[in-house]
C-alpha cells in the first residue's frame, strides 16, 4: 500500500495580531482522510491555525500548502475546504433548503443536481421533512446539523469545524460526537476539529494535537498523547495527572518523595531530574503498612463510578480515583505499580502544575489574591 | 406571531401615546378629510332690526354674496364685488331692506371664518387637475431621482462605515449628523449661495476656464437640495442594520464559495433589505412634500406640490385655499400611502421595513 500522503501542510507559521503573537513557528502536516484535533485552551491558536487554514487570515511568516500547492493569499472561495463556525452562522434569510443550497447556488449547479444532493444531505443528517423551516425556529441540535449539511453539500476535500458542539448541552454534545464521527467515516474526507474539551478530542480523533501559546506541544493518537504525555503541561491538560518532581536514579529507577520506584523508562542519563507522572487511576489504595507512601484522606468526593479523593503525602495532594471509599482522615497507604509511572523530562512548564491543592489555575491565582490581602 | 395580552399595568403605558395622538394626529386628520371633502366660506353675520322686526343675514366676505336672508331687490356692484368689508356688509343689508342705512338697528354684526358649508368633491376634482397634477407629477419624479440618488451614495457608504472601527465610526456618525444640527432653512439657503452664478462653485469652475454654469433654479438643484438634506436619514437606518449583520456570516458566505460581488448580492443585501426601505420611506416622504427647498433653490421657478399646498393655505382668506389645500394634501398622503404599501410588500418578513 503507498504511503497516504500530506493534504495540508503548515510550514514555520508565525501570526500576530497588534503585535502580540498568537501562532509562534507552528509546523504541522494532515494527512488525506485523517481526524484531526486542535486542543488547547482558549487562546493557545487553535481557532488562528484553523482560520489559516480556511483562509480568513494570513500568515505574518510562513507557507501554506494545500495538495502541495503553496495557497497563501488564495481567498477562502477558491479553497477546496469549507467551515462550521462556532455560533453556526446560518444566514437568517434563507430557510434549511436554502442555507444548504447556498454553496452550490453560488457554484451555478444545476438546478437538478442541487436538489438531487441537498435532499440526500438532508438525509444523511436527519433532516428530513425540516427543509422548508425558518433557520431560528431550529433547535441548537439541528441548527447544528444545517451548519453540517450546508458544510458538506460542497464536497469539501477539508472540513474545518470550530467549536462546533461547544452549544450543545452535555447528551447532545455526546450523540453530535459520534454523529460527526460517522459522518467523517462515510465520507472519507479529513476533518480538523478545533475544541478546547479533552474528553471531546480523545474521543474522536486519530490524531490529537495539544496546543499553548501558539506552539504545538505535543502531536500523537489519543492513547500517545494519554499514555506518554510529553511534559507537564500535557499531562496536566489531558486528564487528570498527579505530577511529582523525582529524580532518575538509573534507568528503569525514579526517586520521588524520599523514596526508589522501579519503572518502565529509560534513556535519562544518572540522576537527572525529571517529572513523574501518575494517573489517579493508577493509584491502589492499601492498608498503610503495605503502602509505598503513607498518607492521610483530606477530601472523598463520590462520582458515580468511582470516589474521587484528596490523599495529603507529607503535604502533596494527589488525587486517586478508586473505587473502594475510604472516610475523611483515614490512614492509607499508596501503592504504585511500575506500569503506572510515567517519566518526562524537565520543560518549562514543570513547576506550574503539580499536587492537588487547587483544581484550576484561575482558583491558584483567587486564593494566592486572597492571601495577599490578609498579609 | 400572537402576542398574549398584556397586563393592565402594560397596557397603561401606552395610554400617553394614545392621548397624544389622539389630539395631534388623529384629530389634525379628519380636519384634513372634513376640510377636502367640504366648502366653507368666510362670513359676515349680521342680525338687523328694522321696523320691529329682526332679520339675520350671512354675506360671504370679500364676494359679497348673500349666503342668507332674503336680497329683496339688491344688486351688488361689480366694483365692490371681491372688496367686501364688515361696514359695506352691513349697508348692503340696509339695501336689501329697502330702508336707508339710518333706520336699521345692527343686534349684532360678527365675522366668522371658515365656516363648513356643503359636502363637494370639487376640492378633490381641483387637486387633480391642471398645474396641480402637473406639480404632482414633478414631485413624484423629483423626490423618486433625490431618493436614488441618495440610496446609491448611502448604501456602499453605510458597508464601509459598518466595517470600519469603532472610534472612525463614531467620528464619521458626527461629520453626518453634524449639518444637522444647522437649521434646515439656513443649510438650503447657504447653498443657493454656493451655486449661484457668481457663487463659489461657479468661481472654482471659471478657474480652469468653465462657466458660469447655471446651476441654480434648475431642476438639478432641487435634487440636490433634497439628497443634501435628506441624505443622513438613509445612511442612518442602513448603518444599524448593516452594523448588525455578524461577520461569520460574511465569512460564511465566502467559505461557501462567494466573492466580494457575490457575497453583496446573496447575503449582505438580503440582510441589509429592511434598512433600505426604511431609509426609502424616511427620504422620498419628505422629498415629495417638500416646499421650502423647491422654492429656494430654484428661486420659485419650481413649483412642487408642497409649495402648491403651501400657497393654498396662505391664501385661504382669499380663495377658499383652505379647502383646496386639505385635498392636496390628502391626494399627496393617498400617493405617500400607496408607495410605502408598494415598499413594504418587497419586505416579506417585515423587519423594521413597517414605517408610514
Amino acid at each position: 500500500m503507498s504511503e497516504i500522503k500530506n493534504l495540508i501542510e503548515l510550514k514555520n507559521i508565525s501570526m500576530s495580531f497588534d503585535g502580540e503573537t498568537v501562532l509562534d513557528d507552528l509546523s504541522l502536516s494532515i494527512k488525506d482522510g485523517e481526524f484531526v484535533t486542535f486542543l488547547g485552551a482558549s487562546g493557545c491558536g487553535k481557532t488562528t491555525t484553523l482560520r489559516i487554514i480556511a483562509g480568513f487570515i494570513d500568515p505574518v511568516q510562513g507557507d501554506v500548502f494545500f495538495d502541495g500547492k503553496r495557497i497563501n493569499g488564495v481567498p477562502p472561495y477558491r479553497r477546496s475546504v469549507n467551515t462550521i463556525f462556532q455560533r453556526y452562522a446560518l444566514f437568517p434569510h434563507l430557510n434549511v433548503y436554502e442555507n444548504v443550497a447556498f454553496g452550490l447556488r453560488v457554484a451555478k449547479t444545476p438546478k437538478n443536481e442541487i436538489h438531487e444532493r441537498v435532499m440526500e444531505i438532508l438525509a444523511m443528517v436527519n433532516l428530513k421533512g425540516l427543509e422548508h423551516r425558518k433557520v431560528d425556529r431550529l433547535s441548537g441540535g439541528q441548527q447544528q446539523r444545517v451548519a453540517i449539511a450546508r458544510a458538506i453539500v460542497n464536497r469539501p476535500k477539508v472540513l474545518l469545524l470550530d467549536e462546533p458542539l461547544a452549544a450543545l448541552d452535555y447528551k447532545l454534545r455526546k450523540d453530535m460526537q459520534n454523529e460527526l464521527k460517522r459522518i467523517q467515516r462515510q465520507l472519507g474526507i479529513t476533518f480538523i476539529f478545533v475544541t478546547h474539551d479533552q474528553e471531546e478530542a480523545l474521543s474522536m480523533s486519530d490524531t490529537v494535537v495539544v496546543m499553548n501559546e501558539g506552539k504545538i506541544q505535543q502531536i500523537g493518537s489519543p492513547t500517545d498523547i494519554y499514555n506518554e504525555p510529553i511534559n507537564a503541561f500535557v499531562a496536566d491538560f489531558i486528564g487528570e495527572s498527579n505530577i511529582i518532581a523525582g529524580t532518575m536514579v538509573r534507568d528503569y529507577l525514579v526517586r520521588m518523595d524520599g523514596r526508589n520506584f522501579t519503572c518502565l523508562d529509560s534513556g535519562f542519563s544518572e540522576n537527572e531530574p525529571v517529572d513523574v507522572v501518575i494517573r489517579p487511576e493508577d493509584v491502589d489504595i492499601v492498608p498503610p503498612e503495605r503502602g509505598m507512601l503513607e498518607g492521610e484522606v483530606t477530601s472523598v468526593i463520590f462520582k458515580g463510578v468511582h470516589y474521587e479523593m484528596i490523599i495529603d503525602v507529607c503535604g502533596f495532594k494527589w488525587m486517586v480515583q478508586t473505587t473502594d471509599g475510604q472516610e475523611v482522615g483515614d490512614k492509607v497507604g499508596l501503592y504504585i505499580e511500575p506500569d503506572a509511572i510515567h517519566i518526562m523530562k524537565k520543560s518549562k512548564y514543570s513547576d506550574m502544575f503539580g499536587d492537588y491543592s487547587t483544581y484550576s489555575d484561575e482558583m491558584e491565582e483567587a486564593l494566592a489574591g486572597e492571601e495577599e490581602v490578609a498579609e | 406571531m400572537k402576542t398574549a395580552n398584556p397586563k393592565w399595568g402594560t397596557r397603561l403605558l401606552n395610554a400617553p401615546y394614545i392621548l397624544w395622538s389622539m389630539i395631534f394626529i388623529i384629530v389634525p386628520l379628519i380636519m384634513v378629510a372634513v376640510y377636502a371633502f367640504t366648502e366653507t366660506a368666510n362670513v359676515f353675520c349680521i342680525k338687523a332690526e328694522y321696523k320691529g322686526k329682526t332679520y339675520d343675514y350671512e354675506i360671504e366676505m370679500y364676494t359679497g354674496e348673500i349666503l342668507a336672508g332674503n336680497p329683496g331687490n339688491f344688486v351688488l356692484d361689480e366694483e365692490k364685488a371681491g372688496n367686501v368689508n364688515m361696514d359695506y356688509a352691513k349697508e348692503m343689508v340696509a339695501q336689501c331692506l329697502g330702508a336707508e342705512y339710518s333706520e336699521v338697528t345692527f343686534v349684532e354684526a360678527k365675522p366668522e371664518y371658515n365656516r363648513v358649508s356643503s359636502f363637494t368633491f370639487a376640492n378633490i376634482k381641483t387637486a387633480f387637475s391642471g398645474n396641480y397634477i402637473r406639480a404632482f407629477g414633478l414631485s413624484l419624479r423629483l423626490s423618486v431621482i433625490a431618493t436614488l440618488i441618495s440610496l446609491l451614495v448611502a448604501y456602499p457608504f453605510a458597508y464601509a462605515l459598518s466595517r470600519t472601527g469603532i472610534r472612525s465610526q463614531r467620528i464619521q456618525m458626527l461629520l453626518i449628523m453634524l449639518p444637522m444640527w444647522m437649521n434646515m432653512l439656513i443649510r438650503t439657503y447657504a447653498w443657493t449661495d454656493i451655486i449661484a452664478n457668481n457663487g463659489i462653485f461657479n468661481k472654482m469652475l471659471g478657474l480652469i476656464g468653465i462657466g458660469p454654469v447655471q446651476m441654480l433654479e434648475t431642476e438639478g438643484a432641487v435634487i440636490m437640495g433634497m439628497v443634501y438634506n435628506y441624505l443622513p436619514y438613509m445612511i442612518l437606518p442602513i448603518y444599524t442594520i448593516m452594523s448588525k449583520i455578524e461577520p461569520s456570516l460574511l465569512e460564511a458566505a465566502e467559505d461557501l464559495g462567494c466573492n466580494g460581488f457575490q457575497k453583496l448580492r446573496r447575503v449582505i443585501m438580503p440582510l441589509s433589505l429592511p434598512g433600505v426601505i426604511s431609509g426609502i420611506i424616511m427620504v422620498f416622504v419628505p422629498s415629495i412634500s417638500t416646499f421650502y427647498i423647491s422654492y429656494k433653490m430654484s428661486n420659485g421657478k419650481i413649483t412642487l406640490i408642497g409649495d402648491l399646498i403651501e400657497t393654498q393655505m396662505k391664501n385661504q382668506m382669499t380663495t377658499g385655499g383652505l379647502n383646496v389645500g386639505a385635498a392636496l394634501s390628502l391626494a399627496l398622503m393617498v400617493i405617500i400611502l400607496i408607495c410605502t404599501f408598494i415598499l413594504n410588500r418587497t419586505d416579506k418578513d417585515g423587519e423594521g421595513g413597517m414605517i408610514i
